[in-house]
């Protein structure tokens, strides 16, 4: 083979495209963005059985060649070869759920028509075979003129043949178009009928699982009560699974900490070297246990299809304030991170209804803001049981349903003013019941953690670097306060005159610039500047609760919790931002009414606590 | 049998029916699309499964075929549905 191949996958929503994408890369995947659109691109290496590399692309979910969202326009370009930059593939591997035919050959047959080298997987056929279905892979290869190969992809089953099938595809083009080609969707979807009777050869009526779990999990009132009370328990295992997971990474961090002093002579570079890099991104490190608990609840929740009815229950509430169920799944993504959430808002159809979730995105409480909420709330509210539930995870909880409320609250307004429109739709798939595959979990839990990773390594290491020089330079003078005397001082001095009227003192407003970078600079940031005020070599960042509770007072500290709540502090979500609405108005927008609502609420926040005598 | 016809949105719980008419004019164009994709169109046989928690009946979830599709009261309204008694 002289030139690198391509196959791309595709299918209808929910026919187990990923999860057969998964099995067949491995790990060897990219996760990028399609050219000049923000349609996430999953691409990765497939070998042949013949030993051949090729290219294998993760197409996005469609319905049909007539796209109906900015996903379903990716994969009609990529599939006619009408993306620039992006060649057509060689093969298309059209995936099927084999227990859902007559709705899934609908798309098949427009594939099909195309007339280019195209395989069919026959996928998820042991749920099929569960459900009581005997398929004829046979009759379906005889009727769709194509090879179908049988496959399950969580078993690895049919995986060589596929591969086999791909290899001798290749090159089998230019077969006279089928003569399929002009049916409307109308007559495919009768056709699609008639080719599915055809190739059941056995059905019995067996009692569907998962249609006696909708009846609890969508029952009108113990369904939203099994909801909450699911979300509640994914809060708290957030806060208390972790803690231990943390004192771990924050002992390593300490250890290291110790053996560069250990190692190095007394010095300007062993003071950057533990106050500046280890100080700083060893205080948000230590918060990657809590990200990869909230993303493995995330993740099972798509993984299972719970998330969709989720979607379902919420719908109502949703058009309560103008929005759909469909909002709700971006808006969940969002509390892990607002950036994937508000790229996740793509499968809304309605442009007012996907710039309005856009814009209450960076309200719901992200990953990011949790080392800052922790840091604050271990520092300032004491760990005393309330019922069953410790105080602090009921403040935590607090501060969620307080982004909620607010994000429910600026969407009405928003709907009412700049995004009005007609009332947007709700229509969706509920796909099966599954149980998650751990093989598929465990390869977006790594992805994920690995983008944080990568994040606390680049710009926050980055940031930490320049705000360290801020502080330290210019040198103080014999018996000058070196923070005083550094640039830094100098900034945060003109901001802290802003920010003294809802309670902030000059060390959070050091803290603030910086922190635009990413949340949870603020807190590596605080943990260096209290480091290098003290001058003391052996405050590090596990040290920052005691100056917390030494340089602040109570209503500060909430003030600061509320701050937070609204604070847009995140150039990646200003950039996506701007990336997902063509322009600088809505990211603009966004930030003006954010800070807007931070100020107010942390000042409201500050004085109340104040008249309260906290 | 005339009063076996009615709006979906009025369709019980449970009750086999199959789309007579659908007012697609009364839908948003993309809508329109996504339902026919869904194999929610006329002729298509159907009956509701569950329905929305607040409010009591909105949104609802279809059973089509083998899938679970779900749409709001505001589509159902749009389509006429004829009860098929003995499940036909």
């Amino acid at each position: 083979m002289s030139r690198w191949h391509k196959a791309a996958l595709v299918g209808n929503p929910n026919a187990g495209k990923s999860a057969l994408f998964n099995a067949l890369t491995g790990a060897r995947q990219k996760i990028a963005n399609y050219p000049g659109v923000t349609v996430e691109k999953r691409a990765g290496r497939m070998i042949l059985p013949n030993g051949a590399p090729i290219e294998l692309t993760d197409l996005p979910g469609s319905y049909g060649l007539q796209a109906t969202s900015p996903d379903e326009e990716v994969t009609r370009k990529v599939i006619l070869g009408e993306l620039a930059g992006e060649p057509a593939p060689d093969v298309l591997v059209i995936v099927l759920d084999a227990s859902n035919l007559e709705q899934h050959l609908v798309f098949a047959q427009e594939v099909i028509a195309l007339g280019k080298p195209t395989v069919v997987a026959l996928n998820m056929i042991d749920l099929a075979e569960r459900d009581g279905l005997v398929l004829d892979p046979k009759a379906l290869s005889n009727a769709l003129g194509v090879p179908v190969i049988p496959t399950v992809a969580v078993r690895r089953r049919g995986l060589a043949e596929l591969g086999e099938a791909i290899a001798q595809a290749e090159g089998h083009a230019g077969d006279a178009p089928h003569p399929r080609a002009r049916l409307d969707m109308a007559e495919r979807r009768m056709e699609a009928h008639s080719i599915a009777d055809g190739v059941i050869i056995s059905e019995s009526a067996k009692h569907r699982l998962h249609s006696r779990m909708d009846d609890f999990l969508l029952h009108p009132w113990l369904g939203p009560v099994f909801l909450l009370a699911l979300l509640f328990v994914v809060f708290q295992a957030v806060f208390a699974w972790a803690a231990p997971l943390q004192d771990g990474l924050e002992g390593f961090v300490g250890l290291i900490s110790d053996g560069v002093k250990a190692e190095m002579a007394t010095g300007l570079l062993r003071d950057f070297i533990t106050d500046g890099v280890l100080a700083g991104v060893g205080a948000v490190v230590v918060f990657l246990p809590q990200i990869i608990i909230l993303f493995f609840f995330i993740l099972v929740l798509e993984a299972t299809g719970y998330m969709a009815r989720a979607a379902f229950l919420m719908d109502r509430m949703m058009a309560g304030v103008g929005l759909s169920g469909r909002s709700f799944i971006p808006l969940l993504s969002s509390f892990a991170c607002a950036v994937p959430g508000i790229m996740a808002t793509r499968s809304i159809t309605d442009p007012k209804d996907r710039l309005t979730t856009i814009l209450i995105a960076p309200l719901m409480t992200c990953s990011a803001r949790l080392p800052v909420y922790a840091v604050i709330i271990a520092a300032f509210i004491p760990n005393r049981p309330v019922g069953l539930v410790g105080l602090q995870g009921l403040v935590l909880f607090g501060l969620y349903v307080f982004g909620i409320v607010g994000a429910m609250v600026v969407a009405l307004i928003l709907r009412r003013s700049v995004t009005k429109g007609a009332a947007s739709g709700f229509i969706m798939e509920m796909p099966k019941y599954q149980l998650p595959r751990l093989r598929d979990l465990g390869l977006g839990l790594f992805q994920r953690g690995w983008i944080f990773l990568r994040r606390a390594g680049t710009i926050i290491l980055q940031v930490n670097i320049v705000l360290w020089l801020l502080l330290n330079f210019p040198q103080a003078q014999k018996g000058q306060d070196q923070v005083d005397a550094s640039f830094a001082g100098h900034i945060a001095n003109g901001l802290a005159v802003a920010l003294k009227p809802i309670g902030f003192n000059r060390d959070i407003a050091l803290a603030l610039i910086p922190s635009m970078m990413a949340r949870e600079v603020a807190v590596s940031s605080l943990a260096t500047t209290y480091a290098v005020a003290a001058g003391d070599d052996d405050t590090t960042a596990h040290q920052l609760s005691d100056q917390l509770q030494k340089h602040w007072s109570l209503p500060t500290a909430l003030a600061f919790l509320a701050w937070f709540v609204f604070a847009p502090q995140c150039i990646s979500t200003i950039a996506v931002t701007r990336r997902e609405t063509n322009g600088w108005k809505w990211p603009a927008f966004m930030l003006a009414y954010l800070f807007a609502l931070a100020y107010v609420f942390a000042g409201i926040t500050y004085w109340s606590a104040i008249a309260l005598g906290f | 049998m005339p009063d076996s016809v009615m709006t979906l949105d009025k369709l019980p719980v449970g009750k086999n029916a199959r789309i007579v008419a659908v007012d697609w004019a009364a839908l948003v164009e993309e809508e329109a699309l996504r339902l026919r994709a869904l194999g929610v169109d006329v002729g298509s046989k159907l009956s509701v499964s569950h329905r929305g928690v607040f409010g009591g009946a909105d949104p609802l979830a279809l059973r089509v075929g083998r899938m679970t599709v779900a749409l709001r009261r505001a589509h159902a309204r749009a389509m006429q549905v004829a009860v098929l008694e003995n499940g036909l």
